[in-house]
């Protein structure tokens, strides 16, 4: 356990220093025609499969928003990639090693789930202790560390989060977003290569949402965390570097932010909405006004706007 | 309305009592008791209550904290009293007698004992540990304190767990209640009139959504916890360890000190002001 745990520490610091060359090697999340269905019942016909024939390469660093309505089966893909769910059919290789094996161990499994962090949507069923400090090392304790480390550990990731004036506080006494940023804090402390986000700022009122999100960007950009963020609104997905859209257990798209949104009708169809942004555009250009909506920026788009207007009025 | 409720009674502060280790307030607590019910003479009794007054000084809890904590107990008291003063034999003769009732001097003297033995045990227990020690330290305590019955396969940390878990959430299902009672309200739900069972009854469309709803908390929980790495107490280790300070010594020496002089008192000293048992 504790060689594991150094060896996690270590590669993290190496990683930051080499992600240009580990970018080019392997994909650090490899999913292979995963396919996942759901037991039924004994006397029911078999459930239809959640998942089918999935395939999708994450690389290291990368900032990924999950999108898909209800029901599309991303949160399924998030848990088989941490082992809270095994697949039916298919392969899953994080950083190279095979996690659907037969032959994993026991302290090979949760070594994945120490490096692949997860955080729900809601924050109050992710909190374990009555304080705030006790609730971060919650983790870390659970994977042996010195008290002094965890200490350490913990402190820094409070301060990661922007919470440490919180630290002796409890739960009950903080809003939605600080308890997500507390339930982040305590998935940084157990040192991850990769966070999951599984709808965490979908209950969060828009000040906790914008906090949470950009935590979520600092912990990418500077921390060089691996994000996978599964969300409902595309504002929060322009943000990240690759938008993959998944409907009824598929991948319905894959690409850039920009290639993605400008799928307008694409994306209608599965039922999803599209960033205001492009909507605006998208609207515009359907009515005859010419303009490139393939900015999702809310300044140039305004600029762009801007430019627009002026050369009409010439 | 809910939200008043205070949570285990923990007064936080700055004592010595406060600072002391968990553990050893919870086995000061128990000597305690047992040295209260080796008081036998008189003269014990009261150097019991000045023990306890000195307990409560270092303590620096309000005494209008304590009698708050008393209230309830006066009809346990009344009622013990009661009995001890119509029941109780002397060998004296009786100080009032009708018809069958008889009243000796013992009957008063024991009914007051006791009443000073019961507030004595519960002020000290509340100064001792309740009132000083936050709960989530008392689990924290218990667990240390309990850990060799791991070896016979005592799951205390899975105990610990589920009190922590449980105080945790307590906040969290008091104001999940609060708003369901709300949302039943505002469908025309009437709490607060109507006889006890029509009220319970009313209560009914409260409990089953908000057990519902801890149901989907504890399966969220469960799989948070699992991505947190929790496997029991497998291979876990604590932030906090605790440690023994020099308080605890302090106040274990007074507690010991306290012991022997109640034992003394029994022994040697028990005919000196001695109207008792």
């Amino acid at each position: 356990m504790e060689n594991f745990e150094k060896s996690g520490i270590n590669s993290i610091t190496e990683n930051l220093k080499n992600t240009d060359i580990d970018e080019k090697k392997t994909p650090f999340i490899k999913i292979e025609n995963v396919s996942f269905s759901y037991d039924s019942d004994e006397d029911e016909a078999p459930l239809p499969p959640v998942l089918k024939d999935v395939s999708l390469e994450i690389k290291k660093g990368s900032f990924v928003a999950l999108l898909g309505h209800n029901g599309s089966g991303k949160s399924t893909l998030a848990k088989l990639i941490n082992l809270i769910l095994i697949p039916t059919k298919g392969k899953i290789y994080i950083d190279g090693t095979d996690i659907t094996s037969e032959s994993l161990t026991e302290d090979e499994m949760y070594g994945i789930r120490r490096r692949i962090g997860m955080v729900f949507q809601n924050p109050d069923n992710q909190l374990v202790a009555t304080v705030v400090e006790e609730d971060v090392a919650f983790g870390p304790e659970n994977l042996g560390i010195e008290p002094s480390e965890i200490r350490r550990r913990v402190d820094e990731a409070l301060q990661t989060v922007n919470m440490t004036q919180y630290k002796k506080h409890s739960p009950h006494q903080l809003s939605g977003g600080q308890k997500q940023r507390v339930a982040i804090a305590g998935i940084i402390a157990m040192l991850p290569e990769c966070i999951i986000f599984d709808e965490s700022t979908a209950m969060l009122d828009p000040g906790g949402r914008k906090d949470v999100m950009n935590t979520i960007e600092y912990l990418n950009r500077e921390k060089g965390i691996t994000v996978i963020h599964i969300t409902h609104n595309m504002d929060e997905a322009v943000r990240a570097d690759r938008v993959v859209v998944i409907n009824d257990g598929t991948i319905f798209l894959d690409g850039t932010p920009k290639e993605v949104f400008s799928k307008v009708q694409e994306l209608r169809t599965v039922g999803l909405d599209v960033p205001q942004v492009t909507e605006l555009f998208y609207e515009l250009n359907y009515r005859g006004i010419d303009v490139d909506f393939s900015e999702l920026d809310e300044k140039k788009c305004a600029e762009a706007l801007a430019n627009v207007i002026i050369q009409n009025r010439k | 309305m809910l939200k008043d409720i205070t949570l285990g009674q923990f007064f936080p502060g700055n004592s010595a009592l406060h600072k002391a280790d968990p553990r050893m307030k919870i086995i000061l607590t128990m000597l305690y008791i047992v040295f209260v019910f080796l008081a036998k003479a008189t003269l014990s009794y009261i150097f019991v209550v000045f023990f306890t007054v000195v307990l409560v000084i270092i303590s620096k809890i309000k005494p209008v904290i304590i009698l708050k904590a008393l209230k309830p107990l006066i009809f346990i008291m009344i009622f013990t009293a009661f009995f001890n003063i119509f029941w109780t034999k002397g060998d004296s003769t009786p100080l009032f007698e009708y018809k069958f009732i008889k009243i000796y001097k013992e009957g008063i003297v024991f009914a007051v004992l006791m009443i000073v033995r019961i507030a004595c045990i519960l002020t000290g227990s509340c100064v001792l540990l309740t009132y000083t020690t936050s709960p989530i330290a008392l689990t924290d305590g218990l667990e240390q304190l309990l850990a060799p019955l791991k070896k016979i396969r005592v799951p205390v940390h899975e105990f610990a767990m589920m009190m922590t878990i449980a105080l945790r959430f307590i906040p969290t299902l008091i104001e999940e209640t609060d708003k369901i009672m709300n949302a039943q309200k505002a469908r025309g739900a009437d709490f607060n009139s109507g006889g006890l069972i029509k009220r319970a009854r009313a209560l009914l469309p409260v409990l089953i959504p908000l057990f519902a709803s801890s149901f989907r908390r504890a399966s969220e929980l469960a799989t948070a916890m699992e991505c947190r790495c929790y496997r029991g107490d497998k291979g876990r280790t604590r932030m906090t360890k605790l440690h023994y300070k020099p308080v605890d010594l302090f106040l274990l020496i007074l507690m010991v000190t306290f012991g022997v002089i109640i034992i003394v008192i029994n022994i040697y000293l028990i005919d000196i002001l001695n109207f008792s048992v």
